[in-house]
């Protein structure tokens, strides 16, 4: 993967690694409202750093959760996850 | 229903192939304190939980450690990549190369295959819960024999990270423990 792939994977990671964080801490703490405004915060923020990776990069979720797909098929595409050199 | 995200929850890197790391990390792959005992665990348990909130905790973080278990797998794939079957044998690897050539399957250390009586599901949530942390513990400190395994940077710093989440997951079960204990001790049995 090139560099600005590179980029825009780790935006992503940090952006899901912070709500991962949150969500298990809210599953405990249902009734924290600031942990909740700041998963809002940073959801919005996750959707747009997701659009930009897939606009560039490729989808990152199968059967139809990444939007309508392009020609061709780029599901398939490698690299996979566990071949990507950081 | 799941959903497979087209990338790794947190970046695997390694600085050299090293292959005798490789063996020792697999039994986070498939030993008895690894990342696939602990989402067959959690995601097992979820359906005897009596709240909402237990069930939901089970079903994420046994969620999180399958995308654990993936960087697990990475870890090994990229320690072994390139590797000669001189190599191997040098590692003391070859009676493993003998059976699975270079594909990754669920063991330990030693080549003992996964099986389901390294987890429990009790039904009993309190019963449940409490082998939940201790399973959390039990992979923190596999992670720390890990570590000081090695001086590769790289591998340590996704180890670290792996240790990390142990730490976390202890905690929210805690914290789970405590709301079924109120939640029991609020309920009247027949």
């Amino acid at each position: 993967m090139d560099q600005p792939g590179l980029k825009l994977l780790r935006e992503v990671q940090e952006l899901e690694f912070a709500l991962i964080e949150l969500n298990l801490y809210l599953d405990t703490h249902p009734d924290d409202e600031a942990a909740l405004s700041t998963f809002n915060k940073l959801s919005a923020r996750y959707a747009e750093a997701r659009r930009a990776y897939e606009e560039q990069v490729g989808p990152l979720v199968n059967y139809g959760h990444s939007g309508p797909a392009r020609e061709p098929w780029r599901w398939v595409e490698e690299p996979w996850p566990w071949e990507i050199e950081y | 229903m799941w959903l497979y995200e087209k990338k790794l929850e947190y970046p695997v890197r390694v600085g050299k192939k090293d292959l005798k790391m490789a063996k020792y990390i697999l039994t986070q792959f498939g030993g008895p304190n690894g990342e696939l005992s602990a989402a067959i665990r959690y995601l097992s348990q979820r359906y005897s939980m009596p709240t909402g909130r237990a069930k939901g905790v089970l079903t994420d973080i046994g969620t999180e450690e399958l995308a654990h278990w993936e960087m697990i797998a990475t870890m090994v794939y990229k320690l072994t990549k390139g590797a000669t079957p001189e190599e191997i044998r040098r590692a003391d690897l070859g009676s493993y190369y003998a059976i699975w050539d270079k594909g990754i399957f669920p063991s330990d250390s030693n080549g003992v295959p996964w099986i389901s009586a390294y987890i429990n599901t009790m039904g009993d949530p309190i019963a449940d819960l409490h082998e939940d942390m201790a399973a959390e513990q039990k992979a923190r400190a596999t992670y720390e024999n890990l570590i000081n395994l090695t001086d590769d940077v790289d591998l340590q710093d996704g180890l670290k990270f792996l240790r990390e989440r142990e730490v976390v997951h202890f905690q929210r079960f805690g914290e789970t423990l405590d709301h079924l204990q109120g939640y029991m001790d609020g309920k009247k049995f027949f």
